[in-house]
């Protein structure tokens, strides 16, 4: 940690807040990443320990949760031992009274808040509750992206400049006090004159920002993360943080003016004692090492079973003389089981896990669109454009979202008709949900049955800057990328499926949480169609046979997005397959319908108003209603329990249940020697399922301050975030209903490759480095030859000896799955 | 046909009753008997509606049933049906019962989920209580209900701070409407010179007959209806507790706020029309009143960017009209509007959190940079003071506070009253003083006697006064509160010689409740360090037994209308004259201010962030 320097620099704070504040983007592009990423240039654990002590985060489960959970045998007390053994030695035992029976009080004490907390103890006067309000509707006024009839009349300035515009030109304006509007004017008028003002002593100046700011982080948050991306918002607006702290500092000299009649000194001078410097170390307390050793445990009860698991399969031979079809998902750990289903109801068919946006980057425009949506990883800045045209289908609409209703006389109108029909329509969705305008579909991403604008003839072709299309060349790399990655060069079945995903629910805020992260939070479903059109290309299959890749004249991509929410499946461009192939897909999707019957099945295992053991007709029925009630919290769990990424060929896992908690991305090691492949999966699994798994993390041990907490009471604030009530700070994180069956677990990755290589590669990023170097993804390899465990430690791989010496066998899964709600042992399928 | 209504009032009744007493783990059975009782009842109204409509559609009265009589007095509860209460009964069981089912599987898994159907239930009998009700008594006992079940559903999320801040704002302002009603009931009675029916009223030739001669104090009851109508009805200038009291889970943030409790106050003027109809005043005060609430609340409903508050102000918007519409005699029209609103507003609150695929789609498709809205075409420096002026919401909310609390809150605080011992030796030696006076009428002047009453009112409501603003001493806060009841009897004892039975049915609710409630915070501060009136507390979280019964006990303090006080209360009043206005505000303020200061006492001790750290804690601005 650093010192706290004397002198105040505002660049410096402001970039330290920047840094700390939370970094989740207005709700339309909602995408997963580590809550608590401020902290991840540093080991986990000591991160977890100076989070906790600086901003009072909660960062793992309580003593009496893992007591509980080691009672249950969901830590194992063998892993226990072991762990202590390694980390105690000699003082194990001791250690193991502490954990199990130990007498422990939380005297936690936290530093954020502590210094500005005295204007309530020393000037009696609760200074938020004056000040938050107004600045929070100023700033969601302004932010607005469309609730308010009566937009902020000065968009187009930036927030501090529109502020002053507001107070010139009207009468009263919002700031009454002379000096505040003088300070408010005056182009010169500093955060650190202003700290003068109200705290005095320059020493205290970070610490009071860092108070304030953490006082309402999720809107300072928002301010922050819209100054570094605008185009996070349709309606663009220019503000920075630093216009932000400004006006909330000034609103607050206006407060204490208007309390104490400019009669108050500032907070400095009143001081007692000094808080100790918010980022002076802080020791890891005997408590907090109890929490960090139980939670290891945990962590290690259960990857023992998955690494014994692995480590038993890896040393089978797999051979498959014919292949009757593959299909490329989405390494989504939604789609786990229903690649299992597939292959137990066709034995002879291959699948296969890589990113879902398939390889190809480029944003998109639906027909009638006014703006662009970006379908790949986050991070990526694509140039290309691909463009819906000849759309079949029209947008439906809803007349009881209209803003007349909001107005006087058109309110008086629309009540007294419209609003005799809302009833009929409550009614309807209370006791026969149906799909609405109001609810959101993965299927209406894109239109079925409008064309996309693949190719690019000419690159003078172009909008905005973006090329639309791709050429030969940029297609046949891109196929060739996603092949070779997942190890498909050869052996190439007739028809080879590419299936994106997406999510349905109605009435959710966090709707695009539930679609695909590596499409940015949106279905995947074009690009499954575009890497279709492109592997399906002759010219782009001449140009692969170049570079040694020999697809069949006669196999056929065919595009198609799963519904996780509804287990439906959509297949594009049908009429494109070869006629010869019809048959034989007729017979597939069968297949599907049948695995996805029993996928939902599985899921329904989780919900408590559904019984695994009706006809799967019944629970489908069930679950699809779900997607389409107002009322219902749950549509899906999305990547709740989440927990593993698997890279390697799907021999490894195909015969394990691992009860819907893995990301599975296929790769071949024999086709990668150099690992150039895997460096490229390892860069995107890092942050995506790293940050996936992280925030459900972070989310539930602490639902309150790193979660969003309960859903039900949200209001839509400006389009942009979600707050309780109309007065509180945005809710950053995941909702309490996505998180509450998860267990903290950080993400384990098992790589099938040589351990030198995997070393190597994982070094040469050093960004993706940083999660295994710090342990906020744990990695293990699979040794290929010998099926051996490395697990990597201290930036080494030591060899690792399972524990669980034999895995329980299932025979039938549909007594599995309905044996319990709970996560499930891994299991050996046969 | 009327032999029917009380079944009405009875099947709620035994729903909240029985619900009260299920299993809490039990989702299932909790809400399909929720849903199950107001189904009943929607199905016994769709049955009773249409009979009545077409056995000629008059105004029944059920027979009143006496509670208390003595020569002088009597305290009955009277329950009517006529198409006010038709309209308003079957769209309540209507919205209750979507609501109720709706939240069956929405509030799956949620912590209070027996809390939230208990809480419904008593929501919907205190409704049904109040557009049933045929005279004012059982009127305000429903009105009672209200208030408190709409406190505990707003601070449904106890621990976190905002809700339950606002959960006693809502509370707050509700009191001053209750003080409305209070003075309304009073009055009425010296008018009529017994307990009004509302039956009554709609006989035009007594109304009309008493006004002639009394027309100030008609005047002054219709004030008070209508101070009372406009709290209830998020009306000038309380609209702005309506936004505030959205805290709890989405579905009953629709049903009460968004669409039944906040028309109730419509409810009270259609109810009260007969009797105000002939003061042309009144009706143009109460059309002046809901067009510039009308005018106001769309401004503010126009600039906000929340979609909650945006609803709430564009319904507080309609219902200045609805007002506007039964001020001018349009009752029909008022009825279908209600029915509309109440409606749209649900349904609204309910779809609002699609609002953002919804609208963020249309953007997608139809965005255009700004359209002109009407402001535009004023002048800019204009348009941008109302916009700022609609952004602090008129600032209604310290227009409120100074109007009505900061000068209580002010003689409050100059209360020199510190230890709970020192206000002893203030106090035995006045109450004895006060008894050995009252036993020895003969050593006063009389002039002097007859001040009595106010002398000891008014020291009673300092007391009040004083334990509202206590920031420390639990024990102070509470024992005030007794003692203030205690001087109030004595008080009125003076005013008239009426039995000490009356006194007798006035204390004894007190007496227990406050022995019980001392005895509660006793066992609390045995088991909590962290005890005082500073901030919230949260004990609820550890123990939230105790925090029940102590609200129970809280609710007998306040002469809520489970223990004989509500009865007393009344009583009480009756034998305030007509023209000691001064008595009777100040024996009100103690009544209303007693029930502020208990259910503070109850949020502060039991509710907000729970203080220990073992577990989450949420933050101040959530």
């Amino acid at each position: 940690m650093e010192k706290t320097s004397f002198e105040f620099n505002e660049h410096q704070t402001l970039e330290k807040l920047r840094h700390y504040l939370p970094s989740q983007a207005p709700l339309k592009d909602f995408i997963h990443h580590n809550t608590l990423h401020a902290f991840q240039h540093e080991n986990f654990n000591k991160a977890l320990n100076e989070a906790s002590a600086l901003f009072g985060y909660r960062v793992s489960l309580s003593l009496h949760e893992y007591r509980q959970l080691f009672q249950k045998g969901k830590i194992s007390e063998a892993i226990l031992d072991r762990l202590l053994h390694e980390k105690k030695g000699e003082k194990a035992r001791e250690w193991k009274r502490k954990l199990i029976q130990g007498n422990f009080t939380s005297h936690h004490k936290t530093r954020i808040g502590e210094l500005r907390k005295n204007w309530k103890t020393l000037y009696n006067y609760d200074l938020e509750l004056d000040v938050q309000p107004l600045l929070f509707r100023l700033l969601c006024s302004f932010l607005d992206q469309g609730i308010s009839i009566w937009n902020y009349p000065v968009p187009h300035k930036s927030f501090l400049d529109s502020v002053r515009e507001l107070q010139k030109n009207s009468f009263g304006g919002l700031f009454s006090s002379k000096r505040v509007v003088h300070l408010l004017l005056d182009k010169n008028t500093s955060i650190e004159q202003l700290l003068h003002l109200l705290v005095g002593d320059v020493s205290l100046f970070e610490y009071y920002l860092f108070d304030q700011q953490f006082s309402h982080q999720g809107w300072s948050g928002m301010a922050a993360v819209l100054e570094k991306q605008p185009d996070t918002l349709l309606d663009k607006r220019k503000i920075q943080l630093k216009e932000f702290i400004l006006i909330e500092l000034l609103l607050e000299i206006e407060a204490l003016d208007k309390k104490f009649n400019q009669n108050w000194a500032p907070l400095a001078s009143r001081l007692p004692v000094y808080p100790k410097p918010l980022f002076s170390k802080v020791e890891m307390s005997e408590f907090m090492e109890l929490h960090l050793l139980w939670q290891e445990a945990f962590e290690w009860s259960y990857y023992d079973e998955v690494l014994a698991g692995l480590h038993s399969e890896a040393k089978k031979t797999n051979l498959k003389t014919k292949t009757s079809f593959q299909a490329l998902f989405c390494i989504d750990d939604r789609e786990c089981s229903l690649r299992r289903y597939i292959e137990r109801f066709d034995p002879e068919c291959e699948t296969f896990g890589t990113p879902g946006f398939f390889g190809v980057e480029f944003y998109y425009q639906p027909e009638h669109g006014k703006f662009y949506t970006k379908l790949c990883p986050a991070p990526v800045n694509p140039k290309f454009l691909i463009k819906e045209v000849e759309r079949k289908n029209k947008r439906k609409r809803d007349a009881h979202f209209t803003k007349h209703s909001h107005n006087l006389f058109t309110g008086w109108l629309i009540t007294q008709t419209l609003g005799f029909w809302s009833a009929f329509k409550l009614f309807l969705n209370v006791f026969r949900p149906s799909i609405s305008p109001a609810s959101t579909s993965s299927f209406r991403h894109m239109d079925k049955f409008a064309n996309l604008t693949y190719q690019n003839y000419n690159p003078e072709f172009s909008q905005d800057g973006l090329q639309i299309g791709f050429n030969l060349e940029e297609m046949t790399t891109r196929v060739e990328n996603l092949l070779r990655s997942i190890g498909l060069v050869d052996n190439f079945a007739k028809i080879i499926y590419v299936v994106g995903h997406g999510a349905s629910s109605a009435n959710n805020t966090h709707y695009a949480g539930y679609d695909c992260g590596a499409c940015s939070g949106r279905p995947g479903s074009v690009n499954a169609r575009v890497i279709c059109h492109m592997a399906n290309h002759p010219k782009v299959r001449l140009k692969l046979e170049e570079r040694g890749i020999l697809i069949p004249k006669d196999t056929h991509f065919f595009g198609a997005l799963h519904d996780t929410t509804r287990d439906e499946i959509e297949f594009f461009d049908e009429a494109s397959l070869p006629w010869l192939s019809i048959d034989e897909h007729l017979k597939h999707q069968f297949t599907f319908k049948k695995a996805l019957a029993h996928n939902a099945r599985e899921r329904a295992r989780r919900f408590e108003s559904v019984n695994p053991k009706w006809s799967l007709r019944r629970i489908n029925s069930k679950i699809q209603l779900r997607s389409v009630s107002l009322f219902e919290p749950r549509p899906e769990l999305n990547h709740a329990t989440n927990s593993l990424c698997i890279v390697g060929r799907r021999s490894l896992t195909q015969h394990l249940f691992l009860d819907r908690r893995a990301f599975l991305n296929s790769h071949d090691y024999k086709l990668d020697p150099d690992g150039k492949h895997l460096l490229n999966i390892l860069k995107a699994v890092a942050p995506v399922c790293g940050g996936i798994n992280l925030e459900y993390y972070f989310s539930r041990v602490d639902n309150q301050k790193l979660g969003a907490g309960s859903k039900l009471p949200h209001n839509v604030m400006g389009l942009i975030g979600v707050a309780n009530g109309i007065d509180g700070d945005l809710r950053t994180g995941l909702p309490l209903q996505m998180i509450e069956l998860h267990d903290p677990i950080r993400l384990l990755v098992a790589v099938e490759h040589y351990p030198e290589i995997v070393l190597d590669v994982i070094q040469r990023d050093p960004a993706t480095y940083e999660w295994f170097k710090n342990a906020w993804i744990h990695l293990a390899v699979i040794h290929p030859g010998s099926g051996e465990i490395l697990v990597f430690n201290n930036e080494q791989f030591v060899p690792y000896r399972p524990l669980t010496s034999q895995l329980p066998e299932s025979r039938d899964l549909k007594d599995l799955v309905s044996s319990s709600r709970e996560n499930l042992h891994v299991h050996h399928l046969n | 046909m009327e032999t029917i209504i009380p079944f009405f009032i009875l099947l709620p009744l035994l729903g909240f009753l029985i619900s009260a007493v299920l299993p809490h783990q039990k989702e299932k059975l909790l809400s399909g008997f929720a849903f199950a009782c107001i189904g009943l009842q929607l199905l016994g109204l769709m049955a009773f509606i249409p009979n009545w409509v077409l056995q000629d559609h008059q105004f029944l009265s059920y027979p009143d049933i006496l509670v208390y009589n003595t020569a002088d007095y009597s305290f009955f509860l009277s329950f009517t049906f006529d198409k006010v209460t038709a309209i308003y009964s079957i769209t309540g069981a209507f919205l209750a019962f979507l609501v109720s089912t709706y939240s069956r599987v929405y509030l799956h898994r949620e912590k209070g989920y027996k809390r939230f159907f208990v809480s419904l239930l008593f929501f919907f009998l205190g409704y049904n209580i109040a557009v049933f009700s045929g005279n004012f008594e059982t009127l305000f006992m429903g009105w009672e209900i209200l208030g408190i079940s709409s406190f505990l559903l707003i601070a449904f999320y106890r621990h976190r701070y905002l809700p339950v801040k606002n959960a006693l704002k809502v509370f707050t302002v509700y009191r001053i409407g209750d003080v409305g009603l209070l003075l309304a009931m009073w009055m009425s009675h010296h008018l009529f010179h017994h307990n009004i029916r509302f039956s009554e009223l709609a006989n035009d030739a007594l109304v009309v007959s008493h006004l002639q001669s009394h027309s100030l104090t008609g005047i002054f009851i219709s004030a008070a209806i209508l101070i009372t109508a406009a709290t209830k009805s998020a009306q000038l200038p309380f609209s702005s507790w309506l936004p505030r009291a959205m805290e709890g889970p989405t579905p009953s943030s629709a049903i009460f706020y968004g669409s039944l409790s906040v028309h109730l106050g419509a409810f009270l003027l259609l109810r009260t029309f007969p009797f105000w109809e002939h003061q042309m005043s009144v009706r143009i005060a109460i059309i002046a009143l809901g067009l510039s609430t009308s005018f106001v609340s769309a401004m503010i409903a126009r600039v906000q960017s929340s979609i909650k508050s945006q609803i709430a102000y564009a319904s507080s918007a309609q219902i200045g009209l609805i007002f506007v519409e039964i001020a001018m005699g349009f009752d029909v029209l008022a009825l279908i509007h209600f029915a509309g609103n109440a409606f749209l507003r649900t349904y609204q609150l309910l779809v609002s959190p699609s609002v953002v695929s919804y609208l963020i789609r249309e953007q997608f498709y139809t965005f255009k940079k700004r359209p002109d809205t009407l402001e535009d075409s004023l002048p800019k420096k204009i348009a941008n003071t109302f916009y700022l002026l609609s952004l602090k919401e008129w600032n209604l909310d310290a227009v409120v506070a100074k109007l009505f609390w900061n000068p209580l809150k002010s003689v409050g605080k100059k209360i020199p009253i510190h230890k709970n011992r020192t206000f002893l030796f203030v106090l035995i030696p006045s109450f004895l003083a006060g008894i050995f006076l009252f036993m020895k009428e003969e050593l006063l002047p009389p002039y002097i006697f007859h001040k009595l009453p106010l002398v000891f009112s008014g020291i009673a409501l300092t007391l009040v006064l004083r334990s509202f603003v206590e920031r420390k001493d639990v024990f102070l806060s509470w024992s005030l509160i007794i003692a203030n009841h205690f001087l109030i009897a004595l008080a009125l004892s003076f005013n008239e010689h009426y039995n000490m039975r009356e006194n007798m049915i006035y204390l004894s609710g007190i007496s227990l409740a406050g022995a019980f409630g001392y005895l509660l915070l006793y066992l609390l501060k045995k088991k909590e360090s962290n005890f005082d009136l500073a901030q919230f507390q949260g004990h609820a979280y550890e123990h939230p037994r105790l925090a029940l019964l102590f609200l129970l006990s809280a609710l007998g303090l306040s002469g809520f209308p489970i223990s004989p006080t509500f009865i007393g209360e009344d009583l009480i009043f009756s034998h305030i004259h007509q023209d000691q206005l001064l008595l009777a505000f100040f024996v009100a303020m103690s009544f209303i201010l007693n029930g502020l200061s208990l259910i503070r006492i109850y949020a502060r001790l039991c509710l907000g962030p729970h203080q220990k750290a073992y577990h989450e804690i949420p933050y101040k601005s959530s």
